[in-house]
Parts: C-alpha cells; sequence; structure tokens
C-alpha cells in the first residue's frame, strides 16, 4: 500500500514539471511582457527602451529561455511565485487567505453533494419507477441542465429577495451556507445520476439476491451489500467532479461575494496582473493533481482488489 | 459528420444502423421529441432573428427601461431599455455558435489526435497522449483562464478556450476505440486486399467510431455551453452589448431586486436550451448506446 502511494506519488512529478512547463510558457505567449507594460507611455521611446532593457536585464527576461524556466521553477520552489503587478505584493500573501476560502467553499459544497447525491441516487435506485424515482431523476435532470450563475441568482431571489430569510450578504457560518448550499446542489445533480445506475446495475447482482435469500435486512442489504460495490463509480465521479467544482465555485464566489480564489481571478483578468493569474493556475492545477491522487489511493481504500502491482 | 459517412468506400461492411433508421428510433421517443422541437425552434429563430425581431437589440431607449412584461415589450426591457425578446432571439444565434464552433474544435482536433496516437507508432501515440495527460492535469476553469489571459476576454476567446479544453476527452476516447477495434477481422480483411493505412485509417476504423463519439458530443455539449455562458457571465467571454445570453444575466445582477425579468429571461433560455439537449441526448443515447441503462 505505501509502495503504491509513493510510486503514485512519483509519477505525479513529470505531471508538476509539464504543469510549470505550461504556465511558464503562458507568460511567454502574453502579447506584452510586465516589464514593457510598466513604463509604456512613461518617457520618450529611447529612455524607455534604455529603462526596459535594464530592467529585463534586471528580472532576467534577456536570457534563454531554459535559464528562465530553470529559475522560475528555483522561485516556486522556494514559495516565490513573483510580484503582483498591481498591489506590488507577493502574489503568494494575495493568492493565500483566498486560496483557503475557497477550499472552504469547494470542500463544503462536495459534502452537501456527496449527502443529497448518494442519497437520492441510492433512494431512487432501490424505489426503481416509482414516484420518487421520477422526481430524483427528473430533478438532477434539471440540475445538470441548470448554469450555476443562473441559479445562484435564482437562490438569492428567493431567500435574500422574497423571502428575506437571509441577508443578501450575511455574516459568519450563513455566509457560506448559501454559496455552498447553491454549488452543492447544482453538483449533487451528476452525483445522483451515478449512484442512481450503479445502484441498479449492482442491486441486480446475485450477490445481492443471495444475501436477501438469506434474510439480511434490506436496510443492511443497500448500506453494507450494494453501497460499498457502487462508492467506486462515486469516487470516479467525484474525482472528475473536483474540476467542475472549482469552475463552480469560481462562478459562486462572484455571485456570493465570497472573496476565493476564483473571484481574485476575474479580478486580475481584468487588471491584467498576469503574475496573479499564473499563481493561480499553478497552484489550483498543483491541488487538483494532489487531490486526484488521493482519490486514486481512496480506490485502493474501497476497493481492496484492485492490484497496483504494475504501479 | 455526415460528409465522412458518405466519403466511406462503398464495398464497406454494411453498417446495421443507418442514420435514417437512428432518427425513427429517436423520433418514437418522447424526450426526444421534446427536446429535437426545442433546439429546432432555436435554430430557427437564430437563422430568422433579423427579419422577426420586433425591435432593434441594440437600441438603447433610456426612457423605457426596466419595464416589466408587456403588450409592446413580450419580455419586458433591460437596464438599458433594449427590448428582451429582441436580444434572446438573437442570443440563439451565439447559442448556436457556441454550440458550432467549440464542439467542432474539440472533436475535431480530438479526433484527428486520437486517430493518429491509436493508429500511429509508439511514439506519435506517447508524444501525443502525454499531452494530453497534461492538459487534463488542469482544472476545465484553469486551462480556459489561462487560454483567456492570452487572448483576451472576447466571445471568441470563451469558444476557442472550452473547445480545447475538451480536446484530450476526445482524444483518449477515439484512441480506445481504435486501439480496440484495429485489430477486428474486418479491419484485417482491409489489410489484406491491400487497402493503404490512411484509408483503412479513414474509411474502415473510423466509421466505426463515429457512434460513441456521437454518444459523447451529446454529453459534452452541453457541458461546454454552459462553461462558455458561464465565461460570459464571468466577463470573459463575450462582452457587453452582444446579446449572448450569459453575458445578458450580468447586466441584470445589480437590478435583481426590482427588475427580475431582466435576469430571468436569459436565465430560463440557457436553462431551457441545455435541457433540451440533455433530453435529446439521453435519447440518442438509449438509441446508439444501448448497454448504457438511461440515467
Amino acid at each position: 500500500m505505501l509502495g503504491y502511494v509513493l510510486r503514485r506519488l512519483a509519477l505525479t512529478v513529470p505531471v508538476i514539471v509539464g504543469i510549470l512547463l505550461v504556465t511558464f510558457v503562458i507568460k511567454s505567449l502574453i502579447p506584452t511582457d510586465a516589464v514593457t507594460a510598466m513604463f509604456q507611455g512613461q518617457a520618450t521611446e529611447q529612455e524607455a527602451k534604455v529603462a526596459i532593457d535594464a530592467m529585463r536585464h534586471r528580472f532576467g527576461l534577456d536570457q534563454p529561455w531554459y535559464v528562465q524556466f530553470g529559475r522560475y521553477v528555483g522561485g516556486v520552489v522556494q514559495g516565490d511565485f513573483g510580484i503582483s503587478v498591481r498591489t506590488r505584493r507577493p502574489v503568494l500573501d494575495e493568492i493565500g487567505f483566498r486560496y483557503l476560502k475557497t477550499l472552504e467553499l469547494t470542500f463544503s459544497a462536495l459534502g452537501v453533494a456527496l449527502v443529497v447525491g448518494v442519497l437520492s441516487g441510492i433512494i431512487a435506485a432501490y424505489r426503481r419507477d416509482s414516484w420518487m424515482d421520477v422526481t430524483a431523476t427528473t430533478i438532477s435532470l434539471f440540475g445538470i441542465s441548470m448554469p450555476a450563475f443562473f441559479f445562484g441568482l435564482l437562490v438569492i431571489m428567493v431567500f435574500s429577495v422574497w423571502l428575506k430569510v437571509l441577508p443578501v450578504m450575511p455574516r459568519g457560518w450563513t455566509a457560506l451556507m448559501l454559496p455552498a448550499a447553491t454549488l452543492g446542489l447544482i453538483e449533487a445533480a451528476p452525483l445522483a445520476r451515478v449512484t442512481r445506475s450503479a445502484m441498479l446495475e449492482i442491486l441486480g447482482r446475485d450477490h445481492i439476491r443471495a444475501a436477501r435469500a438469506k434474510g439480511v435486512p434490506e436496510r443492511a442489504l443497500l448500506l453494507r451489500h450494494a453501497l460499498p460495490n457502487a462508492l467506486l463509480a462515486v469516487a470516479t465521479i467525484v474525482g472528475l467532479q473536483i474540476g467542475s467544482l472549482l469552475g463552480g465555485a469560481f462562478i459562486i464566489e462572484v455571485i456570493f461575494g465570497w472573496r476565493g480564489v476564483g473571484d481574485l481571478a476575474v479580478h486580475a483578468i481584468e487588471w491584467r496582473d498576469f503574475a496573479i493569474t499564473q499563481g493561480i493556475i499553478l497552484i489550483g492545477s498543483a491541488t487538483f493533481v494532489m487531490l486526484n491522487l488521493v482519490i486514486d489511493v481512496l480506490y485502493t481504500w474501497i476497493d481492496p482488489r484492485i492490484d497496483y502491482g504494475s504501479g | 459528420m455526415s460528409a465522412t459517412t458518405i466519403g466511406a468506400p462503398a464495398e464497406d461492411t454494411p453498417r446495421p444502423t443507418g442514420w435514417r433508421w437512428i432518427l425513427a428510433q429517436l423520433l418514437r421517443q418522447r424526450q426526444a421529441q421534446l427536446g429535437g422541437a426545442v433546439l429546432l425552434l432555436i435554430l430557427l429563430c437564430a437563422v430568422l432573428a433579423p427579419v422577426i425581431v420586433p425591435f432593434n437589440p441594440l437600441e438603447v431607449d433610456a426612457i423605457h427601461r426596466l419595464q416589466p412584461p408587456s403588450a409592446t415589450h413580450w419580455l419586458g426591457t433591460d437596464e438599458l431599455g433594449r427590448d428582451l425578446f429582441s436580444r434572446i432571439l438573437f442570443g440563439a444565434r451565439y447559442f448556436v455558435l457556441i454550440c458550432a464552433v467549440s464542439v467542432s474544435i474539440s472533436a475535431g482536433s480530438g479526433v484527428v489526435l486520437g486517430l493518429l496516437a491509436g493508429a500511429g507508432a509508439y511514439w506519435t501515440d506517447m508524444l501525443i497522449m502525454r499531452a494530453m495527460d497534461i492538459i487534463l492535469a488542469f482544472p476545465f476553469i484553469l486551462l480556459i483562464l489561462a487560454v483567456v489571459a492570452i487572448l483576451g476576454p472576447s466571445l471568441w476567446t470563451a469558444m476557442i478556450a472550452v473547445g480545447i479544453a475538451g480536446i484530450p476527452s476526445y482524444a483518449r476516447l477515439v484512441r480506445g476505440q481504435v486501439l480496440a477495434i484495429k485489430h477486428e477481422d474486418y479491419v484485417e480483411a482491409m489489410r489484406a486486399i491491400g487497402a493503404g493505412e490512411k484509408r483503412i485509417l479513414f474509411g474502415t476504423v473510423f466509421p466505426n467510431v463515429i457512434s460513441p463519439i456521437v454518444v459523447y458530443i451529446s454529453y459534452a455539449m452541453p457541458v461546454a455551453v454552459l462553461s462558455a455562458s458561464a465565461l460570459s457571465f464571468l466577463g470573459l467571454g463575450a462582452q457587453p452589448p452582444l446579446p449572448e445570453w450569459g453575458a445578458m444575466v450580468v447586466g441584470g445582477r445589480a437590478f435583481l431586486r426590482t427588475s427580475w425579468w431582466v435576469v430571468a429571461s436569459p436565465g430560463l433560455a440557457i436553462f431551457l436550451a441545455i435541457f433540451s439537449c440533455n433530453l435529446l441526448g439521453n435519447a440518442l443515447r438509449d438509441v446508439l448506446d444501448p448497454r448504457s441503462a438511461p440515467r
């Protein structure tokens, strides 16, 4: 098991290097580099050129690409992601707190999605073709068709404007509740669909019929005999969903004024503060890779039959 | 898509399921009837928009701003007094455009790369698939963010970004299919009668991966359109005053409290369009891929 984790960890190294390379290449694809932008229109062309060249030399922008890449990676390893052009503060300081806020929102939403999605999936499969199944299936079809930004605005309209249950910009734990529930419900829809179809397939298997014949109570049948088998499909879809959760979090953050990474990313594009954008892409992707690693390891725990001997 | 089947050599193994048969099967399903009807209506609106709109969708009318739905303005007016019904009708054009462009980019490049990887030499395969792995290592939204950072926010950027982000999934799917059927008897038979590799790949192998590709498109297209409209909402895609549905929602956000219809009509339009795509997709999967239980 430990060997597998280590091997799997080693496999992420080339992926991380790939991510670093891509974020590095993106920087060189930006039409104007930060230095040119800094001096644009501030001096005569001759003076600007001298200043730009000096600055480019200072930041090592006149070096060959592999030297620049080496420096970039060296900086990143030491936690130096560059300086925000706008606030002149280190990128890591700008992102740090917001990163935690986004994680808080994303994981709360994942919790909501898991509870709602898996539960309704189980019920829909167990009571197949009943009114509960039809309702759950219809709602989840609505859910996968609903744009997160529209749903978010609907939630605000209903709870804050019409019912006046919650303030539009609440504080404390209620501040987390509405955005997390909104994002969670959107993401629950695909989970419910996958859980339902996985459970349907498993409930038709022989070992379930055998257990039922043996007199296993229905609840134990569902939770101990069927669910663990369905969890593999659920884990797979959760792995795939982390990406869409993050995308959804961007939108929900903007709608609910949640000061996370997504909110920052949208502003960074607006401000052309590329160091920030680059930092967010790098940190976000690294987190994504690591979370996928965790899910892969969880697989072995959920399904001990899986043999990862070949890596 | 249809051009490729026409291009297939006539002596190919007869397909058990022609397009006419698939269409007939589809039309028997209620989901497909409903979804197809709405999508057809959207297509019709997109084509006829300039002829049938009652008002100019870009014309500002400060006196009649934020009017509730009425006999003159069927869906009301927005914060600049523009007629929402006309804007929604024109928005149908952007919906169709986003579908066409983003899916062409992802499916087009993905299919070619997948075919090359599946049928090509070891190193071609290796190179293509590792590149795909790296794209997949980025969460969808961050990849899109990178493209937007390079190209600057616009509707085209959003479509290209969403298109690129979708390439790896198509490539993986097609490569898997090609590897699975590469050594089937009918492919060997083509080789035995002396068909060239190119002819085998495009004439024999490709027609056999069309149906999984169509099934996958039915999953991926609604997601792609949702992402593109979300980008517009975030201000990273279509820019005002373009009557793109996602961008229209942004404009109305500030007036949610007093004038809900400004947000509701474009929001419902997107929802209805995506919902119809999903209905049609469900039905299509039932027909093309009977093993997958309707989910």
